[in-house]
């Protein structure tokens, strides 16, 4: 069996490979390092490690300061108190477009038994919403890191979308182009267009569809902002029907990036898999999962009945 | 206060006044307030290069509480970061001159600021980066009393005095006035002072703000080891424009000619 590890976990650990390799690297957590496991680089890098306390929006504020003389800040808080630094987001970073990363984890409803007000389904809309600001969201430890990679790369602002729960490493061969869909699964008759944790529910999807004789692609949407409309524009035309799949609310997210980009394409079809406008509550995440019709078989299920109408 | 620096506060009194004038809108009360702050600041303490606004180890000013652009602009252009022609163009379409403080456009502006609460809070990430990086350049930031109601000034200043930050200052411009009234009216700050000093700030008292020795004498007064300053100004709204002071009316809204000569008027006699 696949190894298994959270988005986060590889998150954290990467964090602190790249402080060797990047000296003006320095985090910044809100008392939540052992979760977002920011702690790896606290403990590799004490001096360049500072906990902000509970207070989110002066942390992304001091974060934008410290990005002024010079220094690389991640921030690291829940994902859901994405909106709680909102303005700070906005106005102290993205406005003057400056150099922070934001790591954020616990996003989606897979978070679990803290249940609906600790479960962000709305981080991608906001953060889609900000000029200047880059949008991924990682399915797998290694895509964290090539997410990680691309983040040090651009010179501005980065939103990470980071999972609690652990999900399968892919063991494919696994391409990152930041800003590029990846075709993971070939497929004809239709395409589920997919990130973050739903990347392992559309792949197991697709294998049942392909049990009832559907050929599915699955296509990894890693890169929410800049978005692929190409790319996604190209893969309607093929298969003719695109299924998103997001752990999201469905305003806002992966599915409504993939409506704008396929707007004025003719006789193409898109369905919008995802947390249909409603708060999360608590749960196990497979539980949750199947709840909101967001595991494999109602994955599978959705795409049948779209298919045969 | 010798003449040259009382010439150079009027000049920036005449500046904020043209500067809204022209615009049609902007923020002449909340300016009028710290021009000795700002005179002291540029024109004094601060280790800068107008000609190398990016300087890596400038000391920098925050203007946290952003709407007073007009005092800010008045300042940088004398000081010569860029043209006072510009001033004409205030707030105007692709102007450097930004209704509130844009660091992308405007040469001398450290970090782009307007939402209130958040400059302060910048300010301590830099104090706290030229600590992290060994760098000795000071940061200053200028909030407002009615932004002091905001929550973050108070998470900032508690991450101020726990990191150790004494190369912070803090200047509150005290002229208790905000745009719906006085402080007092609209939600009343208490013992400011001492809610500053319990969050673990040396506050320094500067019983009057507008009086451009007593400000510098102020910002000069060396910081206790370990602890992060706070000047407390208590200063005039709309401070030299007869009409203008301690009317809260003045707080967003530009001169007409008619007013504008007659400010101008006030500030020649």
């Amino acid at each position: 069996m696949s190894e298994k590890k959270a988005t986060r976990v590889a998150y954290g650990e990467y964090l602190a490979k790249l402080g060797h390799t990047h000296p003006e690297l320095v985090v910044l957590d809100a008392d939540l390092a052992g979760a977002t496991m920011t702690q790896y680089f606290k403990k590799e890098f004490p001096d360049r490690f500072f906990d902000c306390g509970i207070a989110e929006a002066n942390m992304v504020d001091m974060a934008a300061g410290m990005s002024n003389v010079g220094l690389l800040p991640f921030c690291s808080t829940f994902s859901v108190f994405a909106g709680r630094a909102y303005d700070q987001i906005r106005n102290g970073v993205c406005y003057p477009k400056l150099n922070v990363k934001f790591g954020f984890t616990h996003a989606g409803i897979t978070l679990g038994e803290d249940g609906g007000s600790h479960q962000a389904i709305e981080d991608i809309a906001i953060m889609r919403a900000l000029p200047n600001m880059t949008v991924l969201v990682p399915c797998d430890a290694n895509e964290t890191e090539r997410c990680m990679d691309a983040a040090l790369a651009i010179k501005g602002p980065v939103y990470i979308r980071l999972a609690r729960l652990p999900s399968t490493i892919f063991e494919m061969d696994m391409p990152f182009t930041l800003g590029k869909i990846n075709v993971l699964r070939e497929g004809t008759d239709a395409a589920l267009l997919c990130c973050g944790v739903m990347v392992e529910e559309s792949m197991k999807a697709a294998e049942l569809l392909a049990a009832q004789g559907m050929n599915v692609a699955v296509v990894n949407a890693h890169t929410l902002k800049p978005f692929d409309e190409e790319g996604v524009q190209a893969l309607a035309k093929k298969v003719g029907h695109i299924f998103t799949v997001e752990e999201h609310n469905v305003i806002g997210g992966l599915g409504d990036a993939a409506a704008a980009a396929m707007v004025n394409l003719d006789g193409v079809k898109l369905t919008k898999l995802g947390v249909q406008d409603m708060f999360g509550q608590s749960g196990k995440p497979a539980h949750l999962l199947k709840a909101y019709k967001l595991d494999d078989q109602s994955i599978a299920e959705a795409v049948a009945k779209g298919l045969r109408g | 206060m010798d003449a040259a620096i009382k010439a150079l506060c009027t000049q920036l009194r005449r500046d904020i006044i043209n500067m809204t004038a022209a615009a049609g809108s902007g923020h002449p009360g909340g300016s009028l307030s710290i021009v000795e702050t700002l005179a002291a600041l540029y024109f004094d303490v601060m280790n800068i290069d107008p000609k190398n606004p990016t300087m890596e180890n400038r000391d920098r000013l925050v203007l946290s509480k952003g709407h007073a652009t007009p005092g800010l602009y008045a300042a940088l252009g004398e000081r010569g970061y860029f043209d006072t022609a510009e001033f004409a163009n205030f707030r105007q379409l692709g102007s450097i001159l930004q209704g509130h403080p844009d660091s992308k456009r405007c040469p001398g502006v450290d970090a782009s600021t307007g939402s209130l609460g958040q400059g302060i809070s910048i300010a301590v990430g830099m104090a706290l980066g030229a600590k992290a990086t060994g760098k000795d350049f000071k940061v200053y930031t200028i909030i407002g009393d009615g932004e002091s109601q905001e929550g973050l000034v108070w998470e900032a200043c508690m991450a101020a005095a726990h990191f150790r930050l004494d190369n912070l200052t803090v200047i509150l411009d005290n002229n208790g006035l905000q745009i719906d009234g006085s402080n007092d009216e609209v939600m009343s700050l208490g013992d400011v002072s001492a809610k500053f000093a319990a969050f673990g700030m040396d506050v320094i008292e500067v019983p009057d703000g507008n009086d451009y020795d007593q400000v510098l004498a102020a910002l000069k007064q060396p910081h206790k080891p370990g602890v992060p300053k706070l000047i407390r100004l208590r200063t005039t709204k709309g401070k030299g424009i007869s009409f203008m002071e301690n009317d809260a009316g003045w707080h967003g809204k530009a001169p007409n000619e008619e007013q504008r000569l007659r400010a101008l008027q006030e500030l020649e006699g």
